[in-house]
């Protein structure tokens, strides 16, 4: 997986890539010359005393140290263009494809982990490029051009590489991926005392009602112990990395001198040779164990990249059509036929043979208990899922037929949990239709009961939302998404739960104020307080997806016992009045 | 209806301060040590005094951190010998290459004055200064004895490097664990008060994040720091005994490299600020559009939401490409100026060696000495870096550890032999901000077994009766007692031991459904669980879940119905056996037929028992024995329901205004300051 996604989104800048692996190249070979230019000063110049070769020589290695500095930063400037393309593509493609899909997949993933996936997951891959291209790119450079130069200098000793490049490489290896894992345990129980102490924090008048303080204490104490083992267990394997990497490059050095001392004293090697030797040996293991801590982000990326390619690989359950129905004639009739829902793999359908009819002007009411699929049946209507079995028509036509656009521009959606974007009151109001006056915005406010409460912000209409609407109390915010379909002027309102915030005199008044308004339009209201519904045209009780009544109030209370048991639960409170 | 105090806190735990993000930063093996320097960091209020107490923390530790010193010291001095005395091996064999030029049988000083004789008067200068013996090759029993001590050397070396870690990461971990358990233990002692005026965001945040990376810094300075200085210091010291000539050149490269990474530093910093502003700007957009999927759809916003991403991620291109660019170059600029050093000790070294002045061997040893030094001179700069970051972490967990702690139990508890739940407040006065008085001169009885229904519009102060029988706050006056007892002359343990509560905010912990109906009696046995259980209609819900009792609740506890939470929470409560009973009455978002089920439990868990409910229902309000009217902090009436209805006052009011309906708004009148008066009803 992180393959493919690096190989489909690199591919735009393989001729970046390029230059950076020729850059690389080219500063490597200019610092590897450095040590051989230092050779030549201790052979030609110090030997025989040369003091013009000597100066000669150090402004050749200040002219390539120019060269490497210049290869080096324009190779960091091509890396990070790469890197940073790659992460902005990918995190579009993400971005995309999340537009596409359904509610179904959305609610598959989660939005949170969506979040995380087209945020966290995205950087993590990213960095892995950055990094390559700055690192992994010049280790293998670096490994291979100083076995050269170092073979150039001298071949006898290269059987000292073969042992010092293997035995670092895997000393390190193994003490990183051991402490990978461990790392991986550690940020866990890292989690956990977080998660006991979030507890703690978010519970602490039921932990102090129930005298728990001791008990608490224990549990987080077990998590603190554990969290300190793992900490001690990955500390101590780190603190490995550096005494283990000094004395295998030092034991090089020690072993270079012994054996090329032999190999100069019998005048197989120049002594200048044997310091460049030094050089060269110490740059390989370097660079080896750079690449050894690149390699092992790579487990970890490839995770992050499995996540992404899981979310491009998923195609939306909800296609627009190959050729959409781009006009209607009619106003708003919805017709379930037959209609059933289910996940995919899930033992019984969400909604099993729902047939219903909703005529403009009309007002439809659904109840139900939780869990009865209300929500599900209202979001068939705008597409947000398909179903998976019988059709649901709009004037006619199949809503898998129909243009998108066409169809969401008829609908006016106010969704069970009230959310506004981040904005003023006035941006939100006009989410479904920006060309909205003022006049519209307040009339629609008027409406929705929400004239006082916009009208005594500071800013009214250009009042700050935040992100959600959290800035709003719930009452306020539901009664805004209520507005914000008003201005759409759709000809199907779905109201989902939306009425559960407001008192009942408040309920009872938008609902007066929102009659002449829909009076053309088709009206469903998911509900759960039985007054809301009472004057709706038809109600349809809901249960484990199944209709088990259908009617008028009056009817209903006669003939569908659900539905009488749902009255008789609210009207112990409500009796009085 | 939810009612909540006013100082009654609601943030999420996302609205922590403006605090650098951690995302970015490559964590763990991967961060190099000039990725610190490059970043930029959160900087301390007093980082000397707060320094001083992080280090003090460590005091325990002090055996350990005094044998970390000491074996640093041996281990830095033993690894700066090495190259020096390597170099004396370089010497060696250089000789013996010399020397094997030369003809047997002549003087070290014959044979230098022959070469100056022949013209080589370089070659003259460093036999003289050598130590060659004129037909000898390399002497390889003395080679192989210089070589065995330094080999030797780089294993002691590196095994009391390792021990000095080994030891040092013991401390540390010790060091954060008792500083985590000090702040839990805190987090008991500290009154309500500092959670109500702090957000629950920040306070998680210092428990958590803060300690985390006091932890991440502790580890890497302290060792690192230590190791580097020391390093530094010990190079100059043999660099400037090799060739003081040789260092002062050397030397001349600290500040420039100084200069260049401050430079760069500075600049990529301000890059990095830009490029985590840009992400949290295009996470937000995101969060946004994920999260309102459903209306970009239906309101046709689709295209506008991406065509503002796009322009959001081109933004984020644009910084971090400069960010990282700027970053990326610190390294090469290291490295440019390392061979500006190295250039010119090979060329002045050059000079010196044939000028006679100085052996290859120290030449050698200089170079590396060289290289080895400017590593641990970035590496100090960036433990700066760190260590800034860690103790301004440091400081807001000492923040949390300095504040005031409730008031203690007194030292002679009185205990309620036979508790009947007797209540009585007398003259009770209570504010949250001395400037604000809320409750005033209260005075109330409540005999045991009686239903008490406190009633009041939002704001009266419902919730705060509730919370002084608790005892989560102090009284400013007056007293209220349990069967005759003071409530502060108890321990707040007996107390709180003979009172249930269920509360509207339905808090379970993550644990399996069986731990969370014993929280209050983890004692208790799997019968009495059932039993518990079966009152309160939870078993039949639970039995229908796949884990039955083992069903672990998630934290978002979303694999349960908020009604359903809302039975777990009056099971808990009644397992736990109380003579006393807080209930608060919450109706919002429960489904209707799981409604009905709350009610039956909350009516099975009043019986015989004393019981305060803030009401929100009308049968459970006409049904109470005494009925109190709250309005702004006092009591206006009280009585029983027909009493009140004759009296038409205060409660008729409200009967009228607010229980024509089950549900009343949720409005908590709380965003925005200018809004209805809280206590007026609508109608």
């Amino acid at each position: 997986m992180l393959i493919r996604l690096l190989r489909t989104f690199l591919r735009p800048y393989v001729g970046l890539l390029l230059a950076v692996v020729v850059l690389q190249l080219v500063g490597t070979m200019a610092s590897l010359y450095l040590p051989s230019l230092n050779a030549d000063i201790i052979d030609n110049g110090v030997l025989k005393g040369d003091t013009s070769y000597i100066l000669h020589t150090g402004a050749w290695m200040l002219a390539v140290s120019f060269l490497q500095i210049v290869c080096a930063i324009t190779a960091v400037y091509f890396g990070a263009k790469a890197a940073m393309s790659f992460g902005r593509d990918v995190r579009g493609s993400v971005f995309k494809r999340v537009g596409e899909f359904s509610a179904r997949e959305v609610a598959q993933f989660g939005a949170p982990s969506l979040i995380t996936r087209n945020t966290n997951d995205v950087q993590q891959v990213q960095m892995l490029v950055v990094m390559s291209c700055t690192m992994l790119v010049a280790a293998p450079i670096t490994c291979i051009g100083g076995i050269i130069m170092a073979l150039r200098q001298d071949v006898g000793l290269s059987w000292l590489m073969v042992v010092a490049v293997p035995l670092l490489a895997v000393s390190v290896g193994l003490i990183v991926s051991r402490m990978v894992p461990g790392f991986r345990s550690m940020q866990k129980r890292i989690d956990e005392v977080n998660r006991v102490l979030r507890e703690q924090i978010s519970g602490i008048r039921v932990v102090r009602a129930f005298v728990r303080e001791r008990r608490e204490t224990e549990r987080f104490g077990d998590a603190n112990a554990a969290v300190t083992r793992s900490a001690l267990h990955v500390g101590r394997l780190m603190i490995l990395i550096f005494p283990v990497v000094m004395l295998i490059m030092n034991g090089s050095s020690v072993a270079v001198l012994w054996f090329g001392g032999h190999r100069v004293a019998s005048g197989q090697m120049q002594v200048g040779a044997l310091t460049a030797f030094l050089s060269y040996l110490v740059m390989i293991l370097m660079s080896v164990m750079m690449a050894t801590f690149v390699a092992m982000m790579v487990p970890r990326a490839s995770v992050c990249a499995d996540r992404i390619a899981e979310v491009l690989d998923t195609e939306s359950s909800v296609r627009p059509p190959d050729e959409p129905v781009t006009a209607v004639s009619g106003r708003g009739n919805l017709e379930l036929r037959n209609v059933v829902f289910s996940y995919p793999g899930a033992e019984s359908a969400v909604l099993k043979d729902i047939s219903l009819q909703v005529r403009p002007g009309q007002t439809t009411a659904i109840i139900g208990s939780t869990g009865a699929g209300k929500t599900t049946l209202v979001s068939l209507i705008p597409r947000l899922v398909d179903v998976t079995g019988g059709e649901l028509l709009v004037d006619g036509v199949d809503v898998r037929r129909l243009d998108p656009e066409l169809l969401w521009r008829r609908i006016g959606l106010v969704p069970q949990r009230p959310y506004l974007f981040g904005g003023t009151v006035a941006s939100n109001l006009r989410y479904g239709n920006p060309d909205a006056t003022d006049d519209q915005l307040w009339q629609a406010l008027e409406i929705a009961q929400a004239r006082g409460f916009v009208e005594a912000m500071p800013a009214g209409l250009g009042g700050a939302i935040a992100q959600g609407g959290t800035n709003v109390s719930g009452g306020q915010r539901q009664r805004l998404c209520i507005a914000r379909a008003l201005v759409a002027q759709p000809e199907i309102y779905l109201f989902d739960d939306s009425f559960s915030a407001l008192d009942l005199a408040t309920d009872a008044r938008l609902r007066a104020a929102l009659k002449p308004h829909t009076a053309d339009a088709a009206v469903v209201i998911v509900a759960q307080r039985v007054s809301t519904i009472t004057d709706a045209d038809q109600i349809i009780v809901l249960e484990d997806g199944e209709i088990v009544g259908r009617g008028t109030h009056e009817d209903l209370l006669l003939t569908c016992p659900t539905y009488a048991e749902i009255v008789e639960s609210q009207i112990t409170a409500e009796e009085a009045a | 209806m939810s009612e909540r105090e006013p100082s009654a806190t609601d943030e999420t735990p996302s609205k922590t301060p403006q605090r650098l993000p951690e995302a970015g930063r490559p964590g763990g093996t991967g961060r190099a040590p000039w990725m610190n320097l490059a970043m930029p960091v959160e900087k301390s209020m007093n980082f000397g005094p707060s320094a001083r107490r992080l280090l003090r923390r460590l005091r325990p530790e002090r055996g350990r951190v005094m044998l970390v010193a000491l074996l640093a010291v041996v281990s830095v001095s033993l690894s700066v010998l090495g190259p020096k005395i390597l170099g004396h091996a370089t010497d060696i064999i250089f000789s013996g290459v010399i020397g094997s030029r030369l003809p047997a049988g002549v003087t070290a000083q014959d044979a230098a004055a022959q070469a100056r004789l022949s013209g080589h008067g370089n070659l003259a200068d460093m036999i003289e200064h050598m130590n060659v013996v004129p037909g000898q090759g390399v002497d390889f029993t003395a080679l192989g004895h210089v070589l065995m001590i330094v080999l030797a050397l780089y294993v002691a070396a590196s095994l009391f490097s390792w021990g000095q870690g080994y030891l040092l990461t013991g401390a540390v971990q010790n060091t954060v664990y008792r500083l985590r358990s000090d702040v839990e233990d805190k987090l008991n002692r500290l009154p309500l008060e500092y959670f109500d005026r702090q957000s629950r965001g920040e306070t998680l945040s210092r428990v958590t994040n803060d300690i985390d990376n006091i932890q991440t810094s502790l580890q890497q300075t302290m060792s690192q720091l230590l190791t580097s200085l020391l390093t530094i210091v010990g190079v100059v010291a043999m660099m400037f005994w090799i060739s003081p000539l040789l260092s002062l050149i050397a030397l001349v490269t600290i500040p420039l490299s100084i200069l260049v990474t401050r430079q760069i530093a500075k600049r990529s910093q301000k890059l990095f600020i830009a490029q985590w502003t840009h992400t949290g700007a295009l996470n937000a957009q995101i969060e946004e559009a994920f999260t309102g999927h459903d209306l970009v759809k239906v309101f046709g916003r689709h295209k506008e939401v991406e065509q503002s991403f796009g322009d959001k991620n081109d933004e984020l291109f644009e910084a971090s490409f400069g960010a990282q660019f700027v970053s990326g170059i610190i390294m090469p600029a290291m490295m440019f100026i390392g061979n500006l050093n190295y250039v010119a000790i090979a060329v002045v070294g050059g000079l010196r060696v044939a000028s006679g002045t100085m052996s290859l061997g120290d030449v050698q040893a200089f170079i590396q000495y060289s290289r080895q030094f400017t590593q641990p001179l970035t590496q100090v700069a960036s433990m700066a870096n760190l260590l800034q970051s860690g103790v301004a972490s440091a400081e807001r967990v000492f923040e949390l550890l300095d504040a005031d702690e409730q008031v203690p139990d007194v030292a002679d508890p009185v205990r309620v032999s036979e508790p009947h739940g007797r209540v009585e407040f007398e003259h009770v006065s209570f504010s949250y901000d001395p400037a604000k008085p809320l409750i005033t001169d209260l005075s109330l009885v409540a005999d045991p077994g009686h239903t008490v229904a406190i009633v009041g519009p939002t704001g009266a102060g419902k919730t705060t009766l509730v919370n002084l029988i608790m005892r989560f706050y102090e009284l400013d006056g007056g007293r209220i007692t349990l069967d005759g007892v003071d409530i502060s002359k108890m321990t707040r343990h007996d107390l709180r031991a003979e009172i249930g509560m269920v509360l509207q905010d339905t808090w379970l912990f993550g644990g399996t459904i069986r731990d969370n109906i014993a929280y209050g009696r983890p004692e208790a046995s799997e019968a009495e669980i059932l039993e518990a259980a079966e009152a309160t209609y939870v078993d039949r819900f639970v039995r229908s879940l796949p884990d039955g009792y083992d069903t672990v609740i998630d934290e978002e506890g979303s694999n349960v119905s908020a009604g359903e939470k809302q039975l777990l929470t009056i099971a808990r409560a009644f397992l736990s056996d109380p003579s006393l009973l807080i209930l608060d009455e919450a109706t919002s978002s429960v489904d209707t037929r799981t409604e009905i089920l709350v009610q039956r439990a909350m009516a099975a868990l009043r019986i015989d028992r004393t019981s305060f409910v803030i009401a929100h229902r009308l049968s459970t309000v006409r049904d109470a024995d005494l009925i109190l009217v709250m309005e702004a902090g006092s009591i206006v009436e009280q009585g029983s329901h027909e009493e009140l209805l004759a009296a038409e006052g205060a409660y008729y009011r409200l009967y009228s205004a607010q229980f024509r309906g089950a549900v009343v708004d949720v409005d908590e009148e709380s965003a925005f300051a200018v809004s209805a008066p809280a206590g007026s009803p609508p109608g």
